[in-house]
């Protein structure tokens, strides 16, 4: 097994650090810049983290906001600092393909809300992240370009969809990126690269130019290096949007002063919520032992600095992957029906003789990959006449009875936590021609997704080598609530082993 | 065009399955033109998956309300004022095929329309 190696120098700081330096004129943007284009350079070809990067654009951008402080211009704190963006989301003239070949060489006229937040506070965009197709998948293997490759061991996968950002920040090429999450986007390839990675409350960050896969349950949100880095760039893109008609128009709860507190340690009063249904006892079948190890010791962590824990039972919960893998489906089958050759994107066929509807069908032939055919019919079916009340409509309800259990679970507690993901991450290849073993590693992340909540997951240690998930779930609008328990966990088993969860990479990759 | 009726249809009763046929069918309505061996492909994985998610079956939900999204928002609307939109050019300039300033599309209508 071969590790992908983390330099020990500028690219494995922390965000937050770096943006310090920046500010303190310790450091440039051009140089830290150049310093991950380097990275990039030298590992991407193995690792496939990213599918479009312009290292001139980017070195110009960072000369600008290096020009701009030396004029003594006001910046704010994250200017200069790159960051890669997931290409699921629009940058406007920065070809976006959300990993398909159907929009291969688009350059998309406008930036999403979440893009265009991040440029007007001076960041630097490194470039277009990895993904498994229109973000349908757990291993970023459904990407049409190729694979991305988990830094840790690059025979195995780095989670999906959003595999390209977390390989990118695990492996340094990044100091932070943006994922989405529909059913687990976010969290479970954080969990298998050992990142933090967050789930926004549904409705907090802007969908706006988030290219749509299932839109009842998209979220854009950080995926980092630490709990504080995320709640950083989570800050940065949130908040309401007039563009987005399901943005909730509330203050966002303060979420670095939440990572802040958690840090010192102190969760008296806390109360913790385990949830059998996700690896608890009569529950256990594919979960590996390992996982169960790391997330029980993580349990009695949290009790040892004064949370209150007990098991909570959520019994829809079993029926979260059924329901998932009909509502997503059902959704994107219809939104998908946008890529129909006519106004953008790849056209196949037009000939001069074929109809609109013959283009149509070649095109979307050619353009999708399997998974997305799959779930295609799938979604079509599920809503078809004659069908729709047994599935689509049926997984609706089934989505009330796991929001009612979440309602009745935070009646008595004040999180809920979980293993992030049954297992490590596991060999490329091994699941990608098998739909269904491929959708069980969202077994843990689907709950929080159907009900719309805030979920985060935060490395705990390693199995077999590979790095564990623990996921903090909480009430909506809740967001701070997981940075706080994440940021405790986090600093204590820093504490404990005496150095941050990746420098773990980094001295495999010395040793090697 | 049709809906595939129940009766047609394997899969309703808790049997489920797609044939060959039903998937060619339901890729005709989502304008997928597939291959032969994708059409064996998919029916088997398919059958496999939909077995899986039948399972929402099991849930007793008698007067339980469908849940259609996580946030109770209705009627968000903006103020009705006009705001500039994309330049036509560049809308244009990302298009397969345009022509006099519209998007040039492949013949729409059959003969006998």
């Amino acid at each position: 097994m071969s590790t992908s190696v983390p330099n020990s120098d500028l690219t494995g700081v922390d965000a937050v650090e770096l943006g310090r330096r920046l500010a303190a004129g310790e450091l440039s943007s051009v140089e830290l810049t150049r310093a991950y284009l380097d990275r990039i350079a030298a590992e991407d070809e193995v690792l496939g983290a990213y599918l479009h990067v312009d290292a001139e654009a980017a070195l110009a951008r960072a000369g600008e906001i290096d020009a701009a402080r030396a004029a003594g211009e006001e910046l704010g704190p994250l200017a200069g600092l790159p960051v890669a963006l997931k290409d699921v989301f629009v940058t406007e003239g920065v070809p976006t393909t959300s990993g398909s070949r159907i929009l291969e060489g688009w350059r998309p006229p406008y930036d999403a809300t979440v893009a265009a937040r991040l440029k007007d506070a001076g960041t630097v965009l490194l470039g277009k992240t990895n993904m498994d197709e229109f973000a349908m998948g757990s291993s970023t293997e459904n990407s049409a370009y190729r694979p991305a490759r988990n830094p840790w061991d690059t025979d195995r996968i780095p989670g999906g969809s959003s595999g390209g950002s977390s390989a990118a920040v695990a492996g340094s090429l990044a100091p932070w990126a943006l994922g989405t999450d529909t059913g687990g986007s976010i969290r479970q390839p954080a969990a298998v690269t050992g990142l933090v990675g967050h789930k926004p409350t549904y409705g907090s960050v802007s969908r706006y130019g988030l290219i749509a896969f299932s839109s009842s349950l998209d979220q854009a949100g950080p995926m980092a290096r630490t709990v504080l880095d995320a709640a950083v760039l989570h800050e940065a893109i949130g908040g309401h949007d007039p563009r987005d008609s399901t943005s909730i128009d509330a203050a966002m709860p303060v979420l670095t002063e939440a990572a802040r507190r958690g840090a010192e340690g102190d969760l008296s009063g806390l109360r913790v919520g385990v949830v059998r249904e996700l690896g608890g006892e009569g529950h256990t079948d594919g979960y590996e032992p390992g996982v169960l190890a790391r997330v029980a010791e993580t349990v009695a962590l949290l009790e040892s600095m004064g949370a209150e824990v007990r098991e909570v039972s959520c019994p829809s919960f079993d029926l979260a992957l059924p329901a998932y893998y009909l509502i997503a489906p059902s959704e994107a089958s219809s939104n998908l029906a946008r890529f129909d050759g006519m106004r953008f994107g790849l056209r196949v066929g037009d000939d001069g003789t074929r109809s609109v509807d013959e283009v149509m069908a070649l095109t979307r032939e050619a353009g999708f990959g399997p998974e997305v055919k799959r779930r295609i019919i799938l979604g079509t079916y599920a809503l078809s006449a004659g069908y729709y009340d047994a599935y689509y409509g049926q997984a609706q309800k089934v989505r009330t009875l796991i929001s009612r259990d979440f309602t009745a679970a935070f009646d008595d507690v004040d999180v809920l936590v979980s293993p992030t993901t049954p297992t490590v991450a596991f060999p490329l290849g091994a699941r990608v021609d098998d739909p269904l073993a491929m959708y069980a590693a969202d077994l843990c992340t689907l709950p929080a997704s159907l009900a719309g909540l805030p979920a985060i997951s935060v490395p705990v240690g390693l199995s077999e080598g590979l790095p564990v998930g623990f996921q903090v779930m909480a009430p909506a609008l809740a967001d701070d609530r997981c940075y706080r328990v994440a940021a405790a966990v986090e600093a204590a088993l820093a504490d404990a082993r005496g150095h941050r969860f990746l420098d773990e990479l980094a001295r495999r990759a010395a040793a090697a | 065009m049709s809906t595939p009726s129940p009766k047609e249809a394997p899969g309703r009763q808790g049997s489920a399955g797609l044939g060959r046929q039903d998937v060619a069918h339901l890729a005709h309505l989502a304008r997928l033109a597939l291959t032969d061996e994708e059409l064996d492909h998919f029916a088997g994985q398919l059958s496999a998956v939909l077995d899986a998610v039948a399972q929402v079956g099991k849930a007793d939900v008698a007067d339980v309300p469908p849940t259609t999204h996580a946030v109770p928002l209705t009627n968000v609307a903006r103020p009705d004022v006009v705001e500039p939109s994309l330049p036509r050019d560049v809308v244009l300039a990302e298009a397969p095929a345009a022509e006099d300033g519209r998007f040039r599309v492949p013949q729409i209508l059959g003969d006998e329309e």
